[in-house]
Formats: C-alpha cells, structure tokens, sequence
C-alpha cells in the first residue's frame, strides 16, 4: 500500500481526542514531561510551547534548599545518560517564591515531585504543597538512587512503600502520584501496595541504578559513584515493568523510561500507561514532547481512534 | 524559539584535530555576544547523544564559525557532517563576556581552542589589547594571524617551546603583568582578563585578578546536559557578595564568570 491509497482511506477529519483523566486530573493529551527532566518549566518557555503538555512534572523537592551531589553529575552512555544530581532543589518555599508565579501565569497542570529524609519529612512536604496556589498533583519520589537518604531506600522495601504512601496521602488532599522504582524484584507488589495505601496513580519508570568507571584513573566518573541509567537503553526495561503494573493494579500507570517518540510512548499506552512522560529527550530535543504529541493524534488517525484511551492496554497476546 | 535549522557552508580540517565549522544561521547570528555558546545536536549520532556545546568563534554576515577538536564521540561524529547538509543549532545560550569601555586595555587569555570564543571578543572590543596563547605544542596554536591582522598584540607560549616562549602562558602575562605595574600611569582598573582555557588556567588567571585588583572573566568549560538551566549538570561552585556558596549553572548562569563569583574545589 502507498502512501497515496493510506489517505484516500482514511475517513477525513477524523476527531481525534487526546484527553485524558488522571488521578482526578484533567489533562490536555496524556505527555507529561518527566520530574528532573523540565527544570521548573520556565527553563524550556524559551523553546517552546509549554501550554501543549499535558502536564508539567517539576524537579524533586523536599522542605528545605537541598544542595544535591558534587559535580561530575552526568554521564553520556551508549544509549542514555547516568546522572547523579541529588535532588538539588529550592526547597517548598523557594519554589512558591520564585517558579510557581511563573507557572500560575501558564494554562498547563504542574504536577510537584515530592521527597524527603524521613517518613515525616515526607508527610510535612505532602502537607505543605496544600498551601501553594497553582499545583494541580504530587508525584511521591521513593525512586531516587541519588541520595543517600530518603529516595530509594523507600521504594524498595515493601514496608516501608506502604508507610510512606499513608503517611502522604494523609496529609494531602491534591491527587497522589507515587513514582516506582524499577529495581525491585516484584514490580506488582509495589503497585499494590501504593494503590492499596490511597494513591491515585502510579509512574513508573524511575531510572536505573548504573555505575561509570574511567578505566585511565580507575575512579568513578560520577562524584556519587553511583546514578540512574535514562534513556532509550532503558525502554523495553519501562515497558515490561508498565505491563505488569498496569495489570496489578486498577488506578492508572503513567509510563516513561527512554521515550524518544511518539512510537515509544504508544508501546507504553498500549502496555497498559494512560499516560507518558517525555525525559531524556527534553535534553536532546527541546520539542520532544510536542512531537511525541503530534505523533500519537497521527497514530490514531492513522488505525481510526477516537480517542486515546482506546490505546490503554490495548496489548494483543 | 532559539532552535535553528542551519546548513553547513563551509566544514575544513585546520590542524591536527582542529576543524572548522561554518553554519548559515541568521538568526543566532544576528544575536550572538562573545563567550555565549550554541548547543549542537549530533548528526548520525541523533537520539542516543546529548548535544554539544560549542564557543562562537565568528558571527557575521548571517552566519557563525564554530572550532573545534575532535575529543570524543560526539566531535568525532560532527566532523563527519557534509557540507550543504542540514545542522540542529540551539542559541545563543548564556552570558557572555561584558565588552570593556574604550579606557581598558582588554588582556585576552587562550588555552588551545580557547581562543575562538576571544576572537569574537577581540572584533568587538573598542580598544585593541594583548592576546596571550598557550598551547602543548605550536599546532595547538590556533588563528592568531587573525588577531594579528585586527592589530592586536600576540604573545605565545607552548609548553615544549616550538612556537613562542616556552612554558605556560601565564608565564608571558606575568611578564606583561610587572612591565606595566612598574609604570607610572599603572592603574589595576586600567585592564581586564577575558580568558577560556582548561580550568588550571583560568584558576591561576583569576588569582591573579584578585591579587592584582583587577577583572578577570573567566569562561568554564563543562560537559553539558540540556544546555537551558534545566538539568543541573554543568554546575559551578559559585559565592554571591554576602560570601554565601551556591551551585551555579555553567550554562546558564556562565558560561563566563568573574574570577571573584568562583568558588574552585580543591580537585579542580
């Protein structure tokens, strides 16, 4: 078939609806972008168009001004990066003061990635963002391999997801987000556990833990030692974590981990994601997500959708 | 948006690893500032590389000149791309050099590639200064016939003496340095360092300036992620006036820093 006939068989104008509902969220198309990868949003203002997101996933952020890990803290790989930042941050009150006036001014859902020391800091974050006029959800960090802790020390241990995942959702009233770690031997557990303790979504991946070594000095590039692998390299890893999310659990799952278009993010939908997030790519190509975006509506054109949900775990076995 | 499609006019080996890339982009052209960089997206390499950051070299009748060395696998993919083929540039990004008044001899400091950042300075600087250059070996020595022809002062040195005085060209700034502290006019606010060079430089350079009381802009040279302020990679240990110690963004808040706001770590 050429390109000539795939037209004429297309029914014209197809409507094609992009939107989608998450956690009680109400959301343009379902591309987010993912926390850490977007800055605070202004950083990319100047290259494009932010109001096309389906939402905006800021930096992780715990009470206070963290000042995240020693430089060196990114490393190019075959296939992605591995970056050892630390959550550097403004703190709650640093982001009001000086992103969210920003953001207000932007018809666009930020989505505040959430992360703290201790099972209290956690809850005292959560509660804190009640005040902050504009954030529309929480994304719950317990993913983090980048500090020492807090982070992942959370996400790997079943026990301790499901005290901090109550403990959260406690003291927050903004739909709750909890961010998963791939590096569990049983992503399903995880899933629901964070279900069963009162979160109304899920996302998954965070990166994976990965190690750099420069064979010259022997020594670690990273100054942690240790950082997150992203990137396409970790793509098909996200895609079976999502599947098996997905089926475990009946709250939606945001997909990410490498996607680097529209074709990546489809694979997530159809695994079972309502929604992505765009990361690694913001870094290579600002306008990553939008083409992501453009990419989906023409997938669906394309096999006659209407609407996006259709993709969601439309997974053929 | 800041994103362009550029074509390569003109992409020519110099010397050694050394090669030259012309682009046609008006539009950074037309904006472009000493010491600001442009962020290049691999050719070949595409999604499974971060982009590079470049110095601007040049910047005139529409287009910009890029030089570079061929160090890794990102420059060495670059210099594989064809003239008249199609290059994603992102820029003009960050702060570049402040442009001294017409009272300040502007005393310009190179390490290797360095220089190219410092002969976009030198065209747009009002009163000629002095370039000091330093290299391994002469080939490190790059496009100083052009400072010469704009009628500056060059003075070299290489650290195995083929070319210039032999050792460190903080060694030929030294030399300027008491020539002039011994006249009679000498005024530390009458010049200023513009440098771009390996971090060992510009931290010898910048205690100099605070020694010697006078300015010293010093652009850093750090591997990049996003190159927009986002990903908080390419950072600096930085103090504000009240001596309060922050991570600053090379990208974004720099990439040219006075030697006074750097705060250098005992490993650099």
């Amino acid at each position: 078939m050429n390109d000539e006939t795939k037209k004429s068989d297309l029914p014209i104008d197809v409507p094609v609806d992009l939107s989608v509902n998450i956690a009680g969220l109400e959301m343009k198309n379902p591309v987010m972008v993912a926390s850490g990868t977007f800055g605070y949003g202004s950083e990319y203002a100047e290259q494009m168009d932010i109001d096309r997101l389906g939402a905006i996933v800021v930096k992780g952020i715990c009470m206070d001004a963290w000042d995240g890990n020693k430089p060196s803290r990114m490393v190019e790989v075959p296939g992605g990066l591995v970056n050892a930042i630390g959550l550097q941050g403004p703190g709650v009150a640093g982001f009001d003061e000086k992103y969210m006036p920003f953001l207000r001014q932007h018809d666009v859902p930020v989505i505040v990635n959430i992360w703290g020391r201790s099972l209290e800091e956690y809850g005292e974050v959560a509660a804190a963002f009640e005040d902050v006029e504009g954030v529309s959800g929480l994304e719950l960090n317990i993913s983090c391999p980048n500090v020492k802790e807090g982070g992942i020390a959370f996400g790997t241990n079943p026990t301790m997801t499901a005290d901090v995942v109550a403990h959260v959702r406690k003291n927050t009233t903004l739909p709750l987000i909890v961010k998963l770690s791939p590096n569990v031997p049983n992503i399903a557990e995880f899933a629901k556990i964070a279900e069963a303790e009162g979160s109304d979504a899920l996302s998954l991946i965070n990166t994976l833990p990965a190690m750099v070594i420069d064979v010259e000095t022997r020594k670690p590039v990273l100054s942690n030692v240790i950082g997150g692998l992203s990137g396409s390299a970790i793509h098909p890893v996200a895609v079976k974590l999502v599947w098996e999310a997905a089926k475990a659990v009946k709250i939606p799952v945001i997909g990410m981990g490498g996607i680097m278009r529209a074709e990546d993010a489809i694979e997530f939908m159809i695994a079972g994601a309502a929604a992505v997030a765009v990361g690694t790519a913001n870094f290579i190509d600002p306008v990553a997500s939008l083409n992501v975006i453009d990419g989906i509506a023409a997938y669906m054109k394309r096999h006659g959708m209407s609407s996006v949900s259709e993709l969601t775990g439309s997974l053929e076995l | 948006m800041k994103t362009e499609k550029t074509k390569i006019v003109e992409h020519s080996h110099l010397v050694g690893d050394y090669r030259l890339l012309v682009l046609d982009a008006p539009e950074i052209s037309a904006q472009a500032v000493p010491g600001q960089f442009v962020h290049v997206r691999i050719p070949q390499l595409e999604e499974s590389a971060l982009r590079r950051p470049f110095s601007l070299y040049k910047a005139e009748n529409s287009t910009i000149s890029i030089l570079y060395k061929v160090v890794g696998r990102g420059t060495a993919a670059l210099a594989t791309a064809a003239e008249g083929s199609e290059l994603d540039v992102m820029g003009p990004f960050g702060n570049g050099f402040p442009i001294p008044g017409s009272e300040v001899t502007p005393l310009l400091v190179a390490g290797g590639y360095g220089v190219a950042p410092l002969y976009l300075m030198a065209t747009r600087c009002l009163k000629k200064g002095v370039l000091f250059v330093g290299g391994a070996t002469a080939e490190d020595i790059l496009c100083i016939d052009e400072f010469e022809k704009l009628g500056w002062d060059v003075r070299v040195a290489t650290m195995d003496g083929t070319l210039g005085s032999q050792g460190l060209v903080t060694d030929v700034l030294d030399e300027w340095l008491t020539e002039n502290s011994a006249r009679n006019d000498y005024s530390p606010a009458g010049h200023e360092i513009f440098a771009c060079g390996p971090d060992g430089m510009l931290k010898a350079l910048g205690d100099r300036a605070i020694a010697g009381e006078f300015k010293g802009w010093l652009s850093l040279d750090k591997h990049m992620g996003c190159g927009v302020g986002a990903c908080l990679a390419c950072v600096q240990k930085l103090q504000n006036v009240g001596g309060d110690e922050y991570w600053g963004r090379v990208c974004k808040d720099g990439p040219v820093f006075e030697s006074r706001e750097i705060v250098w770590e005992s490993s650099e």
